[in-house]
């Protein structure tokens, strides 16, 4: 391998590897630093950033940043590459490809066919040399559309998960965040409950009584419980009601070992949950997430940036068909993505990356506290990747999860969002609104003024309340 | 206050707050935050920031453990620090936060002893000072009570304060000390209703690169979580297993642990009651 060199002025650049011109092409962010992988200085990165312009797409089928041999991800990439979709842009740089990209000819439908040809890194690259606003631009563009109960990505819809978390599962605490969710109209991507204590009866535990919510009311959405694949597919054995099967997964194979799961596992999930039958419209089963940062905190990066193994983890995502897949921002910490600017950088990319692999993105718009981060930044993002038409977000009371200790998007952010675009929850749980009346039914209003009837006789000693 | 604010619509369903601390029931402004809710959560969050960044105050600190006493024995204490030399450093290099400085290290080679410490408890700050000056002290004096009790007796090293550390910053004070075993107390990230939680972090044979599952961890340590003698309860149960088995992690999870964060009430949930 004889690297790359770039000369500049007196100054000769040298870049040892392809996985060296992608790493310190990357906008700056503190996880790469950390990495020691990051440019050295601005004028490294922009430098990088030319070398990588000028590289041919057919480059990333000869040369892997992560060898062939040791990981599972790179033979899923190289072996699933579609050579009759990639012929349209089999010439092109990835400079080239973002002019490509930008075009108006370049619709939803040439997307579509030329997904199966674009492997994740090449996808990490071009995004690596395009500005925001090309990442929103582009993504907007995307269409991908799931199904299982209901239809997630139509345009003009946004979806949010319910994510009704309790800090001991206790079920009636569960119970009042969906209450509270459901009244504010959320919970058409998935009725998730991240479990605090992560053991198979629990999660039948949990199950069962999602699935008694949603038979009893017939509401048209799935419901999820995230704990490991390895439990999800033991519930299945012993007769729960599983509609999605959970997993977090990474970009590479000792990051995917460090999570305790493989393709195969996650193979033999999928297969489990089809068997099923569950989903009465589609058959998309799979829920996944992921985030930028992983398999550095896996010692599993290989000296590659985190922005491409993230991409690559979309790679593994996408030949298992999900309904839902979203990463998760900002939950990692500040030794990965430092501040706001860095978390919507990211999360720009990520979904730009997603949708162009042809995964039903959404993104989990988040920070912990000690990240220099606040609501200020959520909003920005959030407004961005609205009007990028990001699939799903989260939904929580007040942003604010107190079991997993940091701030998401919460109910009324998914509503200011549905007021600013026109954007309706998934078409069937937009009609089960209305019928519920819980959405208004028409006039210039979103929510109905009066709790339903069937909803106030829900509520614990009612009568009591004034 | 809420109620008096103008324009808003009040959710009827503010009873469930009694089941849960999520923030539910909020109302609304059209279907934006009511004024007095923004600015609640803004002081939360305003709140679990200072956590994050307020520093340990190891004098106070060391002032009220010493008033602790091991056997009739008041606590020695030490204070180290690790690599990271301030807070902005900490946050963005968690390896630092994990290695002792070499002043500190030394430091504490000087503290050991011919016979191997049975037990080495080290008090770090971590991501919340806030909850290290809270938590630690009501903790310890509920474990050094309960520990007085364990046979054979356990030999306690010194106790060491850390400033700006991590988790496994006690496989190498532990190493340091020459200690079979360390419990680290430390400031968990703050929520936004908890700024105040406290973790505590139990290893068997601790040495530095020791993998995390190697560990067990108790969470949520504050009055409005997991009580801190109940947590000194849960941590000796953990430190007599480990003995007995010679490991910590993934092979010591005990049953009891699984049910312990489990509603068993059996009772009916209010939504699925019939309709």
């Amino acid at each position: 391998m004889a690297g790359y060199r770039y000369t500049l002025g007196q100054l000769t650049y040298r870049f040892k590897d392809l996985a060296e011109v992608m790493a310190k092409a990357s906008p700056l962010r503190s996880g790469d630093q950390l990495a020691g992988v990051a440019a050295a200085t601005a004028e490294e990165r922009v430098v990088a950033q030319m070398v990588l312009a000028e590289l041919p797409l057919r480059t990333f089928l000869n040369e892997t940043v992560i060898p062939y041999e040791q990981d599972e991800v790179t033979r899923l990439i190289i072996d699933t590459h579609d050579a009759e979709a990639f012929a349209p842009v089999a010439s092109l740089t990835v400079g080239e490809l973002r002019n490509w990209l930008l075009l108006e000819s370049t619709d939803a439908t040439v997307l579509q066919d030329v997904c199966l040809g674009l492997t994740p890194e090449m996808v990490a690259a071009v995004s690596k040399i395009m500005r925001n606003q090309d990442l929103i631009l582009v993504a907007r563009k995307c269409e991908v559309i799931t199904a299982f109960r209901n239809t997630i990505g139509v345009p003009g819809h946004f979806s949010t998960r319910l994510q009704p978390n309790h800090p001991t599962d206790d079920l009636n605490g569960i119970a009042a965040s969906i209450f509270d969710g459901l009244m504010y109209g959320s919970g058409d991507a998935v009725i998730g409950i991240n479990p605090a204590t992560d053991n198979v009866a629990q999660t039948i535990k949990l199950l069962n009584m999602l699935d008694e919510l949603i038979t009893q009311y017939d509401i048209p959405t799935q419901s999820c419980v995230l704990t490991h694949v390895t439990n999800t597919i033991e519930a299945i054995e012993r007769g729960a009601p599983v509609d999605l099967v959970f997993q977090s997964i990474g970009g590479t194979e000792v990051t995917n070992n460090s999570f305790g799961v493989s393709l195969a596992i996650l193979q033999e999930a999928r297969e489990a949950a089809l068997s099923l039958k569950r989903g009465t419209i589609g058959d998309n089963v799979m829920y996944f997430e992921t985030g930028q940062g992983s398999a550095l905190s896996a010692n599993g990066h290989h000296g590659v940036d985190q922005q491409t193994c993230e991409a690559r983890a979309y790679g593994l995502a996408r030949v298992l068909d999900p309904l839902l897949i979203n990463t998760v921002v900002g939950f990692i910490g500040p030794e990965y993505l430092f501040d706001g600017k860095q978390i919507i950088r990211a999360g720009l990319e990520d979904h730009f990356c997603g949708k162009l692999l042809g995964l039903p993105m959404g993104c989990d718009i988040c920070y912990t506290n000690h990240a220099q981060a606040d609501q200020n930044d959520m909003d920005n993002l959030l407004t961005l990747l609205a009007s990028a038409h990001c699939q799903f977000i989260m939904g929580i009371p007040g942003s604010d999860d107190i079991m997993l200790n940091y701030q998401t998007t919460s109910f009324h952010d998914a509503l200011y969002i549905r007021q600013l675009f026109g954007a309706r929850p998934a078409p069937e749980f937009d009609a089960w609104l209305k019928q519920q009346k819980i959405f208004a039914d028409s006039g210039n209003k979103l929510l109905a003024d009066k709790l339903p009837g069937r909803f106030a006789a829900a509520l614990p000693h009612h009568g009591g309340q004034s | 206050m809420s109620h008096q604010e103008h324009h808003l619509h009040t959710d009827t369903w503010q009873q469930l707050r009694e089941l849960t601390a999520a923030r539910i029931g909020l109302g609304r402004v059209g279907t934006s935050l009511p004024t007095s809710e923004l600015l609640k959560f803004q002081l939360a969050h305003a709140q679990a920031i200072d956590a994050v960044h307020s520093p340990l105050n190891g004098e106070l600190l060391c002032e009220q453990l010493a008033a602790l006493s091991y056997h009739q024995q008041p606590l020695t204490l030490h204070c180290v620090k690790s690599e990271a030399e301030d807070r902005l450093v900490y946050l963005q290099r968690p390896d630092l936060g994990r290695k002792l400085s070499e002043a500190s290290t030394y430091s504490l080679q000087e503290l050991r002893e011919k016979e191997l410490f049975d037990l080495a408890i080290v008090i770090a700050d971590g991501l919340s000072a806030t909850a290290v000056m809270q938590q630690s002290i009501p903790f310890l004096t509920a474990l050094l009570a309960q520990l007085e009790t364990s046979q054979p007796a356990w030999t306690l090293a010194p106790v060491a304060v850390v400033e700006q550390g991590r988790v496994a910053i006690g496989d190498d004070i532990a190493q340091a000390l020459n200690a079979q075993m360390v419990v680290v107390l430390i400031g968990e990230r703050p929520g936004l209703s908890s700024p105040d939680s406290l973790g505590i972090y139990l290893t068997w044979q601790p040495k530095r690169g020791c993998d995390d599952a190697k560990r067990n961890c108790i969470s949520n340590v504050r009055p409005e979580g997991l009580a801190p003698a109940k947590a000194a309860t849960r941590c000796l149960y953990l430190m007599e297993s480990a003995r007995a088995k010679q490991l910590t992690g993934v092979g010591l999870k005990d049953r009891s642990e699984d049910n312990v964060l489990t509603d068993e009430s059996g009772q009916g949930v209010f939504l699925l009651r019939g309709t």
